[in-house]
């Protein structure tokens, strides 16, 4: 036992001398988290990352069956899903932990958005986050392709239109992104390395960023509780919250391993690229509000031709989110700022109502 | 806490330490489980759609003889001809998709729903049948037999 | 304008290094010089038509079949002492075509497989009969159907002959209710046919083995087929059907009565799709017309009906579980390839009715039963798996609870104890 315990210091304390642990031992037990009625949003973040981490867990696993071409690529997910042991549950697990962690990522943003945690000095915390949200949004969009099924195929499609309206550049665009003029095999190899390199590349960097930056900074405590004097409590990060996050994210398991028996991942029939487009071709729920608010716009506004001004007002509000931490000057100053409050809650019900009606719309209209 | 409670409150966490222990291990199995599943290939082997390994040897196909093989979930034919050369035919007739045979006696595939024929270039000769079979590409390998889409 | 030109000078190379049998036409062709100067489609048409035509690839000129000579510039070459018959008719027409292609030993020459029996043919066909007997010169000729001064191969999509164009060419005199009311004929087969399940696989289908109007009827001994038994034509590709109809009752039966064999129950030119509703006693059957329910026939299409059905039926439930199953990620490939064997089981079934003994049917519908049945079972044993599946999820998802709950104790051990306790400002 005593020997043990002497190699197991001898291991550490070699270790300690070439990286230095010691530091990060202390920085961990140092480590706080304020203890108030909202800190249950301090969790959302943690979540998000766990979700991400099953992701990569789950999306490597799938690279060991799935082949990105056009002839193979359904072929493949439909082997891994019928004759590899429990192909089904990887598949379906990275498919619901996709969906779960783009809603977490939403709520983190929201949470983050109705705290002010994006005060002075969190801005690039902001910043990074957003650009994460970005990221995991062209994660779902390139991904929903690979099985190469009808659907997707379509829905590609359509998705990919968008960026033809765009004048002067938009052919182009269009071009770069399917690999050609038309949704073809091009685009899927195209999306797949999008998909399992650039984007994880891409996305260690910012989340890298984002995580160092809230190491350094703490945690942010909403205005109106530091207003009311200072947090009274405060948690130990190791080990009080790190338990509670692995009791959420032992929850998010058990949530996942239920939705894949009970909802697998479908994989529908192959994509057929001369076949008519299915009735009813819907983008993932994420996309839903922006895909329904350009049906809803009208062929031309002013003159301008309607898709094009939808995108650029969507392309807007993204900067507008973007750049919220400059625009909230009252925040930054630690007064009230009622009026960003408005804001979050205005995109946040426009969100869930344009979601709800392109849901429920006539998929004929 | 009193210091005649001190034991029971030892005892407790040494049970909740050893529940945490055997139950984190039990999770680890039930995650891991299915992870050492997933990688060890299934007894199908590859699933290229583009070809299939046949489940049996060039010397069990003596010639003038047919043996029926699965593509996918799809029916194949490989015939061996009078003249020792091996031959791969879907086995779907192109009429009404019946499975076909190979006739030892007539040394043509025939197709026992509307008696149709085809000859062993997979050409319909005879009956409904509006089109010749589709051929598949043969490779033999050793002991082994690879039919595979043409190219 | 410049594929005319060269067709043109495809002829002439043709006609200088022409086999020196052939009566060479120069390039000086007198016949054709003033014809094609002439402002009358009737006498300058033949001329344009004629350069497409297989006869001047193989170097043939006008006076090979109209006689007369072609060095001589104007009337003088068309003097009948000097061979000119004009534009042929009615025999003429039997007896220009058949100089040569009746003739083995000069065919040979140009094409060794075509048959040189079509003279004779014609003469037992209804056309030559009616030539022959009556005089009739209103009934089809060679050129009547091979359309003179353009006469293609039947391989070449223009020519008149060509699979799908030949019910059209026949049209051009059967659709004609002026030309066939002398005849007492009707002019509906065309329209028939052109409704017909073999119409549509020639036409649309391209598939050149489906039967048009001279599959039936022959090409040059063009004849109606025996009234009182089609069959051995429709056997050609439906053998099964003819020899299971021609070893059964209704095969006497209809001989007897004098009606006609395959197309007592399928029709004759509008042959459509066969379906099962053709069979039994309900609503577009064609027992109905001799059989009702109270007969043995009747009970016996209901008997083969109920058969067909119930495997149809059957199959449909086994495909459907099975899909189902396959859906949900259960591996289920190899109970749907032999579902495939139960569907051909299925169509022999249909195929054994035209025997009209249910007891063949039944016998050919076993092995697609028994097929259906394991099927059904593995697909149903496959969801079965499923369930197992969820017992296994269930069970991960306790260990699970069990480890949440035991955080949740550590939390509050850790939070409880005095020496433990967290950063409480």
């Amino acid at each position: 036992m005593e020997n043990n315990e002497s190699r197991l210091s001898a291991i550490w304390n070699w270790l300690d001398q070439r990286i230095g642990l010691a530091p990060a031992v202390s920085l961990a037990r140092k480590k706080e988290v304020p203890v108030h009625k909202h800190s249950i949003w301090y969790y959302m973040g943690g979540m998000t990352l766990f979700l991400y981490v099953v992701q990569i867990a789950t999306g490597i696993l799938l690279l060991i069956y799935y082949r990105p071409s056009a002839d193979e690529a359904y072929e493949s997910v439909q082997f891994l899903m019928t004759d590899v042991k429990f192909g089904w549950l990887v598949r379906s697990i990275h498919h619901w932990a996709a969906n779960l962690m783009i809603l977490m990522a939403f709520i983190h943003l929201f949470s983050v958005l109705f705290m002010k945690a994006y005060r002075p000095p969190r801005e690039l915390t902001w910043f990074s986050g957003v650009i994460l949200l970005a990221l995991a949004l062209a994660f779902g969009f390139t991904g929903y392709l690979l099985p190469w099924n009808e659907l997707a195929y379509f829905a590609t499609r359509v998705g990919t239109e968008i960026l033809g309206v765009f004048p002067l550049v938009g052919d182009f665009a269009l071009k770069i992104a399917r690999g050609g003029t038309d949704v073809t095999g091009a685009t899927l190899t195209r999306f797949y390395g999008v998909h399992v390199a650039i984007l994880p590349a891409i996305g260690f960097a910012f989340l890298g960023l984002h995580l160092l930056l809230v190491q350094k900074l703490g945690m942010s405590v909403p205005p109106s509780i530091e207003n009311s004097g200072s947090p009274k409590r405060a948690m130990k990060f190791v080990p009080n919250f790190f338990l509670r996050d692995a009791i959420g994210w032992l929850v998010a398991v058990a949530l996942l391993a239920t939705l894949a028996a009970f909802l697998p991942a479908h994989l529908g029939v192959k994509a057929d690229p001369f076949a008519p487009a299915p009735a009813g071709i819907k983008p993932e729920w994420y996309f839903m509000f922006m895909f329904h608010q350009l049906k809803l716009l009208p062929a031309h506004i002013l003159g301008i031709e309607g898709e094009l001004v939808g995108i650029m007002a969507f392309a807007l509000g993204g900067v507008f989110l973007f750049l919220i931490p400059f625009l909230d000057r009252n925040a930054a100053k630690g007064k009230p700022s009622p009026l960003f409050t408005w804001i979050g809650i205005a995109i946040l019900v426009y969100i869930v109502v344009m979601t709800y009606l392109g849901f429920t719309a006539d998929p004929m209209g | 806490m009193s210091e005649s409670d001190r034991p029971t409150a030892e005892s407790r966490r040494g049970f909740v330490n050893w529940l945490l222990g055997t139950s984190a291990g039990a999770f680890a199995v039930s995650a891991f489980y299915p992870v050492v599943r997933f990688i060890v290939p299934p007894a199908e082997a590859e699933s290229a759609t583009s070809s299939v390994t046949l489940p049996f040897t060039p010397a069990e196909i003596g010639a003038n003889e047919g043996k029926q093989f699965r593509f996918g979930n799809r029916p194949g034919l490989l015939v061996r001809t009078p003249t020792g050369e091996l031959r791969a035919f879907s086995a779907e007739c192109t009429h009404l998709s019946c499975t076909v045979q190979y006739r030892t006696d007539e040394s043509r595939i025939w197709c026992a729903c509307h008696n149709g024929f085809f000859d062993l270039n997979g050409r319909n000769v005879q009956g409904p049948p509006p089109r010749p079979l589709d051929t598949y590409d043969v490779n033999v390998r050793g002991d082994q037999i690879v039919v595979s889409l043409k190219a | 304008m410049n594929r005319n030109v060269t067709a043109a000078a495809v002829v002439v190379a043709l006609v200088l290094g022409g086999a020196p049998e052939v009566l060479a036409q120069d390039s000086s062709d007198m016949c054709v010089e003033c014809h094609r100067a002439l402002d009358s489609e009737p006498l300058a048409g033949p001329v344009g038509h004629f350069e497409a035509d297989i006869h001047a690839a193989a170097g043939f000129g006008c006076v090979d079949c109209h006689g007369g000579d072609a060095s001589i510039a104007g009337p003088g070459g068309m003097d009948p002492a000097l061979g000119f018959i004009g534009a042929p008719r009615g025999e003429e027409v039997i007896a220009v075509c058949g100089r040569c292609h009746s003739d083995g030993e000069f065919m040979r020459q140009f094409n060794p497989s075509l048959r040189v029996d079509q003279v004779a043919e014609y003469w037992t066909s209804r056309h030559g009969q009616r030539l022959a007997a009556a005089g009739d010169t209103a009934v089809a000729t060679c050129a009547d159907c091979h359309a003179p001064h353009g006469i293609r191969p039947a391989s070449d999509p223009k020519s008149t002959v060509y699979p799908p164009t030949v019910a059209s060419t026949c049209g051009r005199c059967h659709d004609d209710a002026a030309r066939m009311g002398p005849y007492d004929i009707p002019v509906d087969q065309h329209e028939n046919y052109a409704r017909s399940v073999h119409h549509e696989a020639l036409v649309e289908g391209g598939d050149h083995s489906a039967p048009t109007c001279n599959d039936c009827h022959g090409n040059h001994g063009a004849a109606p087929p025996g009234l009182s038994w089609v069959g051995n034509v429709c056997g050609q590709c439906h053998a099964v059907m003819a020899e299971q109809y021609g070893e059964s009752r209704h095969a006497q039966t209809f001989a007897a009565l004098g009606m006609p064999g395959c197309a007592t129950c399928h029709s004759n030119h509008e042959i459509r799709e066969a379906g099962d509703s053709l069979l039994g006693l309900g609503d577009g059957a064609v027992c109905t017309t001799c059989h009702s329910d109270s007969d043995r026939g009747g009970s016996a299409a209901m008997a083969m009906r109920a058969g067909i059905d119930s495997l149809v039926s059957e199959i449909e439930a086994a495909a459907i579980v099975l899909h189902e199953a396959e859906q949900a990620g259960m591996e289920v490939s190899a109970a749907q390839s032999d579902l495939t064997d139960s569907r051909s089981a299925l169509i022999m079934g249909r195929a054994a009715m035209h025997s009209f003994s249910p007891d063949a049917v039944t016998e050919a519908l076993a092995p697609g039963r028994e097929i259906a049945r394991t099927s059904l079972e593995e697909g149903q044993s496959a969801l079965q798996d499923l369930r197992v599946r969820r017992m296994g999820l269930i069970a991960s998802v306790a260990v699970i609870l069990i480890l949440i709950l035991a955080l949740v104790l550590k939390v509050r051990q850790i939070e409880s104890g005095p020496a433990d306790s967290p950063g409480r400002a």
